[in-house]
């Protein structure tokens, strides 16, 4: 026994054998496609990205490289910070309204009742447009012709005779909030749904037995079960409205721009030398979503350890 | 033990007639206006692109706007397609030929990936996983400039085909399909593949006759999420297309604003042509749509 003990230790074990745990290279070869996608139409290009925003003029071959001055030029023009603004603010009133409508609704929708498929449907069908069609189509109802909100907002004196929402910056934001809000809310609404449906009905029951009011038993048995849900679709919903493009484009234009239009405005509608700071622009973006997902992920991870 | 569980239902019960009838009537309408006011709100912009897309010119030019219309005008829709410029006809064709490509692609490769992660044991599983769900943080805006940069290359000559979209839209549909169907793989039954091999079936019969039955809804919803994805893109098709030969139908609509005289009946009519397959797959497909949105969240 000493003997055979003496003679595996001092065998040298493989390349193959370390990484054969019972399925062999079958593995490696199955994820290899998805993987070698991704490393080239996503990771090539955002290291790509990385190096074009230190150049001066990435359209010719003879560019020079230039350090930070791209990133100092883009975090010193004032349209810039007023980009970065814009999104925050459009993103936390967008995610904000999405997430406390959405949770009404997934309550709503919770209760059977007739017609409960039907109402799952209806909800559904903005979230299926195109979000360029999405504000095409609030556009039509947002313009002073065929604007039938402009003249409701008329009729409320909200606005005056002759004038529409999208005029304005904080009209133009507004407007943009609630395309999204409209937009969106449904995808939320079916999250939390999925997540309400999987919490046992003899909890509530138990609860309602010891005497709990409707109130308290929200906050002590929905709110904790629902946090894992809550946590994954705001992360989603988070990074989605910080990266938002096709609202901005259509909707803001040069006048109310988001970090992402910001960026597409410098790299496709300006001039060569401002290429190279729309691309830092957006690899500033990148960098406040890996920020804000690795809060998300560190904040799951904590709550993970919980349970 | 016994005592307790008497005690449940005569609560219940006691809780039931001491609400009344009355008051739970009155839930049962607040709970219904409350439905109906979310139904409203969400259908109601459809409904007014859809009869701005049927008014003619004289009552779109009239103020204030009608809610009910009164005329009748067809042709706005022919004039949606036959528009030159946007070539609306021929972007829908361009959409369509880019999503069915790209949708297959995510499938294929996706599903071969979900399967070894969900089913077989490897090292580097958790890293795989990860890279798949990181590419979600990318902006999208920081790939369409080396994109650009790489498709417009010489050597290369992508740009503006169709490829130039299909390779990008990837970028958005094949973690979709990879997360989605890694969940619904690791719910299938894990003695499946086992028992109809030890029944003697060979390897591609066991795939055929078994598997594939028993992954066909999952794989089905993976492919419209995946659809409706690549449909959706705006930015890869403003950015990396230049005009009608490869342009996403998404690229067209706002080209409609342009001009002179805006024509609100046309675009409207656009807008409709695009919306209404997505529309009826919805309507088709809404319980499949639904358990692959919720998929990962709620198994997480």
């Amino acid at each position: 026994m000493a003997t055979q003990a003496a003679n595996t230790s001092t065998r040298k074990v493989s390349l193959r054998e370390r990484l054969d745990t019972g399925s062999g290279l079958l593995p490696y070869f199955l994820v290899a496609p998805t993987l070698l996608v991704i490393l080239i139409i996503a990771v090539y290009p955002i290291i790509d990205a990385m190096r074009l925003s230190f150049i001066d003029n990435p359209l010719i071959p003879a560019a020079s490289f230039v350090g930070l001055s791209n990133y100092a030029k883009v975090l010193g023009d004032t349209i810039f910070r007023e980009s970065i603004g814009n999104t925050l603010i459009y993103s936390v009133i967008s995610v904000a309204l999405e997430t406390f409508l959405g949770l009404l609704i997934a309550l709503l929708i919770n209760r059977a009742f007739p017609g409960r498929g039907l109402v799952r449907t209806a909800i559904l069908i903005p979230w299926a447009f195109p979000t360029i069609v999405s504000a095409q189509i609030w556009l039509l109802m947002y313009n002073d012709q065929t604007g039938i909100i402009t003249s409701i907002l008329q009729g409320m004196h909200l606005l005056a005779p002759g004038d529409i929402l999208t005029r304005t910056n904080a009209g133009i934001l507004t407007a943009a909030i609630i395309t999204d809000v409209w937009k969106t809310t449904p995808f939320m609404a079916l999250l939390l749904l999925a997540g309400l449906q999987v919490i046992p009905a003899d909890l509530y029951e138990a609860a309602s037995v010891d005497g709990s009011t409707r109130w308290q038993q929200f906050w002590s048995i929905t709110m904790p079960m629902l946090k894992n849900s809550l946590l994954i679709a705001l992360l989603f919903r988070v990074l989605d409205a910080l990266r938002a493009f096709d609202l901005f484009f259509l909707f803001g234009g040069r006048q109310v721009q988001s970090i992402a239009s910001y960026a597409y405005n410098n790299m496709f509608q300006g001039t060569a030398p401002d290429f190279a700071p729309g691309a830092a622009a957006a690899i500033v973006l990148f960098l406040i979503c890996v920020v804000v997902s690795s809060v998300f992920v560190s904040l799951m991870g904590g709550i993970a350890k919980q349970d | 033990m016994a005592v307790q569980e008497q005690t449940v239902p005569v609560a219940r019960a006691k809780a039931r007639t001491a609400k009344g009838t009355s008051e739970r009537k009155e839930n049962r309408v607040g709970l219904y206006i409350a439905v109906a006011v979310v139904v409203f709100i969400a259908l109601a912009p459809f409904y007014w692109t859809v009869i701005t897309s049927i008014k003619n010119s004289v009552e779109l030019n009239s103020s204030p706007p009608t809610i009910i219309p009164h005329s009748f005008e067809p042709g706005n829709y022919s004039s949606a397609l036959t528009s030159v410029s946007p070539a609306f006809a021929k972007d829908l064709l361009n959409s369509t030929i880019v999503a069915i490509c790209t949708t297959v692609l995510a499938l294929i490769f996706g599903s071969l990936s979900a399967y070894a992660i969900a089913r077989l044991k490897f090292r580097g599983k958790a890293f795989v996983l990860a890279v798949v769900l990181s590419v979600n943080m990318f902006p999208l805006i920081a790939l369409v400039g080396p994109l650009f940069v790489l498709f417009t290359n010489p050597a290369f000559r992508i740009y503006n085909t169709y490829a130039a979209l299909i390779i990008p839209d990837l970028v958005i549909a094949l973690p979709l399909t990879t997360w989605f169907l890694t969940s619904f793989f690791r719910d299938l039954p894990a003695d499946l593949e086992e028992a109809a091999r030890v029944d003697g079936a060979s390897r591609l019969r066991t795939l055929w006759e078994v598997i594939v039955p028993l992954t066909a809804p999952g794989v089905f919803a993976a492919a419209i999420l995946s659809f409706i994805a690549a449909w959706n893109d705006f930015l890869f098709g403003l950015t990396l297309t230049a005009n009608s030969d490869a342009q996403p139908v998404t690229v067209a609509i706002p080209l409609f604003n342009g001009e002179h005289q805006i024509a609100y009946g046309e675009i409207a009519a656009a807008a409709v042509i695009v919306t209404i397959p997505l529309v009826i797959m919805v309507l088709i497909f809404q319980r499949r749509i639904v358990s692959g949105l919720t998929a990962g969240a709620v198994k997480g």
